[in-house]
């Protein structure tokens, strides 16, 4: 529901551990990294970001197994229809 | 975009469509429900019906958590708001939202000090800048945004801020979800389950729509391939006669949630016994007040709050639009008496409200391309 | 194939375009900021307060400058006001802005912009220093523009009032070319096109405001037209309309050219030219760039065959790099602008109420 746009962390607060800079596609910002405490993001990594807070980290593990997921499909789909343009021997 | 890009492939979307087409039981017709309104506003944003076949019907569900709020809430923040020495603070979302007597906008124009801020911590500069004023933030959203007032609660308090304080309008999406389930008038075969709220509560919560409803979930993202692979991933369920909670989002959503988030939660706030969901009608323990240790930052308990109980327009069917139960233009008022100029409801004022969606987006004959794609 | 649209939802289709048709009435009792951000609620005061009370025929298309017989030929007249805060950003200040905003009415009027007024309403306290930078980005603009300002006024009016600085200007240039220009020309076959990425002045301003705390390298685009504009008419006599998108961005443009043309318009996302900034500052805050403001990009309607000839030429001029069809209007669904999205379906592009807000959902 919620808006939360993925960033990539660039640097941490040299005094507050508490804040991060985030990069957005060029776009940066200070971001409160406290609600990740147990598992502190580092710079080059990915978080999920809402109203100035990061939410959670991205598993880029599980984001290139989406993605893999999703190119097979495109994969299988385009095998199929290549197959059935062949079998089109008119 | 990276994470954002890759997931709006159109390419991949035409070959999920055909899968999700494949799926399809000839003659069965399939109603999912996404609970959440950011998941509304990408399905019309993105033109993803457009990828899915006649038989699946997308019915768009309570989580919004602007449009539940009820009139005399509004009022209730337009009161506080016109003290003084009061400046609130709120997110954009909630500007124009009427209460009984216009939105925070209009009170905005007759001179009310309101402030539109990105973040609740921007709440604390404000306050920080205008020690002789009382900074109110006007705290909305699902458990996906408490945290953050959590944490800006917390700070404040070390800081040893004494001019902030939060007029909690936090809502819990499981009572929500259960209205939806106990209600007689839906039918429903899946939902389509909250992206950014699981992030903080995690996919255990909707174990019950599972085991006790017998109803699949899939935990989904934002991107509109998130959406079309968890719409594919419930078509499979249901194809293998499974029910389960799956989670589409994993790259974002960890399955045990963030204890973190979930502790400075509690920490400054508790359940209320009861609250009222605009159209839903009151639902016990559904919504989040400030915890008595953090009293000095509730703003009911600073400052006299009218709290009346404001009965919805006798025209308005939010309430009916919000359980899925009416579709947008099947609304009396829709489009006539209630436009997003105009609005009556705040179905209509959220932008992510279904039938503010509906109407800047979705009014018009579609083409289906799932249908192109198969017949290609 | 379409899905069949039941009567139920055709009825109300039916009565939403009654209601888009309806004589435009201010409802609300007093002004607030969706008035001034050049969408709906803009639209409306403007019809029913402006137009009707000054109704007259050179008044009514309501185009960025009015076209007025002068001397044998034709004269373009604009004015326009400029309340932008901060005063200085990146990219700019109230002064460039004053200056081009006018040149650019009147160049898509199809006129040679030749001489501006320049009205100042100052605030009590305001440093002169800062109206002296003002009034230097002023000239320098003129001088790049090739106009002169040979007239103006100054007020000054209480501290807490006025901002800082306030400019009114209005501008007048000769309409040389035999050339009719209007939206209301757009034809079915037409295309589209955009001078450049859209929406790098209004998120410049907002960022610049300093509350949202985003740090960007975003520049605001403000820059002269006429150049440009001279370049696209010697290429394409036959363009059918230009607009320069300012607030409410090109998706406004965009609807008055289906409303006053009577015709669908229908645009790719995947073609909408944004600056990866931009982009990544609208996805943060929730935000479509096709609604943020311009300030130095143009909005073309030419004959579809020429197309391409018109892209050729305002890719040559520095200020059309990156111009390209966006794309065309249509016979079908007239006075609604649609978008196929980079994803493959379609949606509505409809005129805000008011400014787009940043969301949190």
């Amino acid at each position: 529901m919620c808006l939360g746009i993925p960033g990539e962390v660039i640097e941490l607060h040299p005094e507050q551990p508490d804040l991060a800079k985030v990069n957005v596609s060029g776009v940066r910002r200070l971001i409160n990294i406290g609600l990740l405490s147990d598992d502190p993001p580092k710079p080059g990594e990915w978080v999920l970001i809402h109203v100035g807070f990061a939410l959670s980290k991205i598993d880029e593990a599980e984001a290139a197994a989406a993605m893999e997921f999703l190119e097979s499909i495109g994969q299988a789909y385009e095998d199929e229809i290549a197959a059935l343009r062949e079998s089109l021997i008119e | 975009m990276r994470f954002v890009d890759e997931f709006r492939d159109a390419d991949k979307a035409r070959a999920l469509a055909v899968k999700i087409a494949a799926l399809c039981e000839p003659g069965r017709e399939y109603k999912f429900m996404e609970v959440c309104g950011g998941h509304t506003h990408t399905i019309y944003k993105h033109g993803i019906e457009d990828y899915l076949p006649e038989a699946i019907t997308l019915v768009h569900g309570p989580g919004c958590p602007v449009c539940v709020i009820p009139m005399g809430r509004v009022d209730d923040a337009i009161h506080l708001a016109s003290r003084p020495d009061v400046i609130m603070t709120s997110f954009g979302d909630m500007m124009r939202v009427p209460g009984s007597d216009g939105s925070f906008f209009d009170a905005k124009a007759s001179g009310t000090d309101i402030r539109m801020v990105y973040s609740p911590l921007d709440s604390l500069k404000i306050a920080r800048q205008n020690p002789d004023r009382q900074v109110v933030f006007m705290a909305i959203g699902f458990e996906t945004t408490a945290p953050s007032t959590a944490m800006t609660m917390k700070r404040a308090a070390a800081e040893g801020l004494s001019n902030f304080s939060v007029f909690c309008n936090h809502v819990t999406i499981i009572p929500a979800i259960k209205a939806i389930l106990d209600s007689p008038d839906l039918r429903l075969d899946g939902f389509i389950g909250p992206g950014h709220v699981s992030t903080v509560i995690g996919c255990r919560p909707y174990e019950f729509i599972a085991r006790v409803y017998g109803k699949p979930v899939v935990v989904a993202g934002f991107e509109p391939l998130d959406i079309l692979q968890s719409i594919y991933m419930l078509m499979l369920q249901l194809s293998q006669g499974r029910y389960q909670v799956e989670n589409q989002y994993s790259r974002v959503v960890p399955w045990d949630g963030n204890p973190v988030a979930l502790k400075v939660i509690a920490e400054t706030m508790e359940l209320r016994p009861y609250f009222e969901w605009r159209g839903l009608g009151f639902i016990s323990h559904s919504a989040l007040r400030v915890r008595d240790s953090f009293a000095a930052m509730d703003a009911e308990n600073l400052f006299p709050v009218p709290g009346v109980r404001v009965a919805d327009p006798k025209a308005c069917q939010c309430g009916e639009v919000l359980k899925g139960v009416l579709k947008p233009w099947e609304c009396k008022v829709f489009g006539t008496a209630c436009t997003p100029e105009t609005p009556i409801g705040t179905c209509m004022v959220s932008p992510e409200g279904a039938c503010a969606a509906y109407y800047n987006y979705g009014r018009m004959q579609r083409d289906r391309i799932v249908e192109v794609a198969i017949s290609d | 194939m379409t899905e069949p649209v039941t009567d139920r939802e055709q009825l109300v289709l039916d009565r939403i375009d009654r209601a888009r048709r309806r004589r435009p009435r201010v409802r609300e009792e007093r002004i607030t900021m969706s008035h001034g951000s050049g969408g709906k609620a803009t639209q409306t005061l403007v019809e029913a307060i402006f137009l009707e009370m000054f109704r007259n025929p050179l008044l009514e298309p309501l185009e960025d400058a009015a076209s007025l017989p002068a001397g044998g030929g034709r004269m373009a007249f604009t004015t326009d006001s400029y309340v932008v805060s901060p005063l200085f950003f990146p990219g700019g200040s109230i002064g460039d802005l004053a200056v081009n905003g006018t040149v650019n009415d009147l160049s898509v009027a199809g006129a040679t912009p030749q001489y501006l007024s320049a009205g100042f309403i100052l605030e009590e306290g305001f440093p002169v220093a800062d109206l002296t930078r003002i009034a230097q980005a002023m000239r320098d603009a003129a001088l790049a523009a090739g106009v002169h300002i040979v007239t103006g006024d100054t007020k000054v009016v209480q501290r807490g009032k006025a901002d800082g600085c306030y400019i009114t200007t209005a501008g007048v240039g000769v309409i040389e070319r035999g050339v009719t220009l209007g939206v209301a020309r757009a034809r079915p076959g037409d295309a589209v096109i955009v001078s450049g990425p859209v929406g790098d002045h209004g998120v410049t301003i907002m960022l610049a405001r300093g509350e949202l705390d985003i740090e960007a390298d975003v520049r605001s685009d403000t820059a002269p037209l006429n150049g440009l504009v001279t370049a696209l008419l010697d290429a394409v006599p036959g363009v059918r309309a230009m607009r320069d998108a300012t607030r409410g961005g090109v998706a406004t443009i965009l609807n008055e050219i289906a409303r006053a043309a009577d015709v669908g318009v229908l645009v790719n996302e995947a073609d909408i030219p944004v600056g990866p900034e931009v982009r990544g500052a609208c996805e943060l805050l929730g935000i479509d760039p096709m609604y943020v403001a311009c300030e130095g990009r143009l909005v073309a309607v030419v004959p579809g065959d020429h197309a391409q000839a018109a892209v050729r030429a305002m890719r040559g001029h520095p200020l059309g790099t990156q111009a390209c069809v966006i794309g065309s209007v249509t016979g079908d669904q007239p006075g609604i602008v649609r978008l196929k999205t980079a994803f493959g379906g379609t949606r509505i592009v409809d005129l805000l109420v008011g400014d787009p807000l940043p969301r949190i959902c």
